[in-house]
């Protein structure tokens, strides 16, 4: 099995939060070889917008073989998204893209998603079988998916305006917290990713970090979306790893952010 | 039975289908989807003496039926790519056309060089992209620069050579003249228009580089018009490309005077479109008992 193309058929559709939806395709050669971390590139119907958009999985059911993806409404592509009721089909390709590694089970891990970074952090969530806390940044009280990740971890919430858990963001909560952790996996914008991957390094605490960047090909041929690197990439032998293949989730040490 | 073979400078393709360079990569992506066996040739990414880190991000934006990039020609230099990326596509029936590119002409003859005793079939030379600052289009806008650059890499190379000419000219007919007066074997076009693109919430440009390259299905009329001109001014064949997104354009190019065609932004929308137009192509002829595809190059005058 490998990388598909294929039409899925849309099995529910509902806003989670402030333009955040939640879609549940059938996608069943897509679910039955995805893992946490890794993502799918979703086609629009209208014909002048050429480019997928690349959607993290939220989650993974592999016994009927769908999957969750949960977005933000960013530009017309995604508007388009939104409208798609159940039954109608939706072109996507995947799955794509490294996935987060596994953690031993005597390890403990913080996981933690900052706005539309969250959803990824789900999928993690459930399939890791180690001790976990999430850590979970929002703007607001508008808590999308939270509760969703109690039944696997402990849930702890930094919201930007102080309206449900810690003020501030999401380091701030786990200062607050006193939280620790053998090992940190997140995803989120790119200024709460620098400053967790020197929280990392400071501490010595191994950090996986799922970094996102515009892209065309979505499997690592065009070579538009990479990130400055440590090592030399395996493609161009410069320091550029490519989001879409080598990545989207890298060790914190091996990219500049 | 429908004969779907063309020449290019001696070579023969089993069809006119082939993947425009720096869409593609040098096909090991794209495999996993397409049957690299089924292609008339893969041309490759640029590839140049040394590796080339290519252009901060983002690189690529999307705009109204096309989309721009500004990759900066990003690649791993010609070592690895002898050792690693030849070797890869001899496995496959199909031919090997190697995009070259560089910053002087020395950068070029360079790697010509080096591919001289390299099973590859034909060469395509970069004269034409916009993102980079030195080499690329300087070398693609100026004729005495295209005929100088052309008489050159003819100079050092072994196999037949293309010349990829830029479409940001006032009259590509000059630029082709002026390759085939330096000795080329035939012509790419069109490489992508120079463009650009702001993003009115952030009050930026799109693209780190401010400028890219306009590609796909919004630049394939001007595309196609090119072609035409340029296949009534020169003798030497052309390969047609500009937003070939289905059979149906490739036939338009090929009817507009071109004898093969590169399929390259569609790749983007569609890891199988290569294919499909192969396919295309053939129940086009069959429609119209067309036995030969070469009666098709050049029919529309």
């Amino acid at each position: 099995m490998a990388k598909t193309k294929m039409t899925a058929k849309v099995v529910s559709q509902e806003m989670i939060g402030p333009e955040i939806y939640s879609m549940w395709i059938q996608a069943d050669e897509i679910a039955c070889q995805a893992r946490a971390g890794q993502f799918v590139s979703v086609y629009t119907r209208d014909a002048s917008k050429l480019l997928p958009r690349p959607i993290s999985i939220c989650e993974i059911d592999r016994k009927n073989r769908r999957l969750r993806l949960v977005y933000r409404v960013a530009g017309a592509g995604t508007e388009e998204f939104s409208g798609y009721k159940a039954g109608e089909s939706v072109e996507v390709l995947g799955p794509l893209g490294n996935g987060f590694p596994e953690v031993g089970p005597e390890k403990s891990a913080l996981l933690i998603g900052g706005g539309i970074g969250i959803p990824p952090m789900l999928e993690l969530a459930r399939e890791l079988k180690c001790k976990k806390t999430a850590v979970l940044g929002y703007r607001d009280s508008r808590l999308f998916l939270k509760n969703e990740f109690e039944p696997y971890a402990d849930a702890v919430v930094a919201t930007e305006d102080g309206s449900a858990g810690t003020k501030g963001n999401v380091l701030d909560a786990i200062r607050e917290e006193g939280l620790k952790a053998d090992v940190i996996m997140a995803c989120g914008p790119t200024p709460m990713l620098r400053a967790l991957k020197a929280y990392a390094a400071e501490r010595q605490i191994e950090c996986w970090l799922s970094l996102e960047e515009r892209m065309a090909c979505g499997i690592g041929a065009c070579l538009a979306c990479v990130c400055k690197s440590r090592e030399t990439d395996e493609h161009s032998h410069v320091h550029n790893k490519r989001i879409c293949k080598d990545g989207p989730v890298f060790e914190a040490g091996e990219v500049e952010l | 039975m429908t004969d779907t073979r063309v020449t290019i400078a001696g070579v023969e393709l089993k069809n006119p289908v082939m993947t425009a360079s720096g869409t593609f990569g040098s096909g090991a992506e794209y495999g996993e989807f397409v049957d690299l066996n089924r292609l008339g040739a893969v041309v490759t990414k640029g590839v140049a003496n040394v590796p080339w880190p290519g252009n901060p991000t983002p690189r690529i934006a999307e705009t109204y039926g096309g989309m721009l990039n500004a990759i900066g020609l990003q690649n791993p230099g010609i070592d690895v790519f002898v050792k690693r990326d030849i070797p890869f596509l001899k496995q496959y029936d199909t031919k090997i056309i190697v995009n070259v590119c560089g910053r002087t002409a020395e950068d070029y003859v360079e790697v010509v060089e080096r591919l001289a005793d390299e099973p590859v079939d034909l060469l395509e030379i970069n004269i034409s992209c916009p993102n980079v600052k030195e080499g690329g289009i300087a070398f693609g806008q100026d004729p005495k620069a295209v005929e100088a650059i052309t008489r050159e890499v003819k100079r050092h190379a072994a196999q037949p050579v293309i010349m990829k000419l830029s479409p940001n000219v006032t009259d590509i007919t000059v630029m082709a003249k002026a390759a085939e007066a330096g000795g080329a074997d035939a012509l790419s076009l069109i490489n992508t228009l120079t463009g650009m693109k702001i993003d009115i919430h952030k009050r930026t440009f799109a693209l780190a580089n401010k400028t890219g390259g306009m590609s796909g299905p919004a630049v394939k009329p001007v595309a196609v018009r090119m072609v035409y001109q340029t296949a009534q001014a020169v003798k030497i064949p052309i390969i047609g490309m500009g937003g070939i997104m289905n059979a149906d354009d490739a036939v338009e190019f090929m009817l507009a005077g071109a004898t093969a065609v590169s399929v390259g932004t569609a790749n983007f929308h569609d890891p199988y479109v290569t294919e499909k137009i192969v396919d295309g192509i053939r129940a086009y002829l069959e429609r119209y008992q067309v036995e030969d595809i070469r009666e098709l190059i050049g029919a529309v005058r």
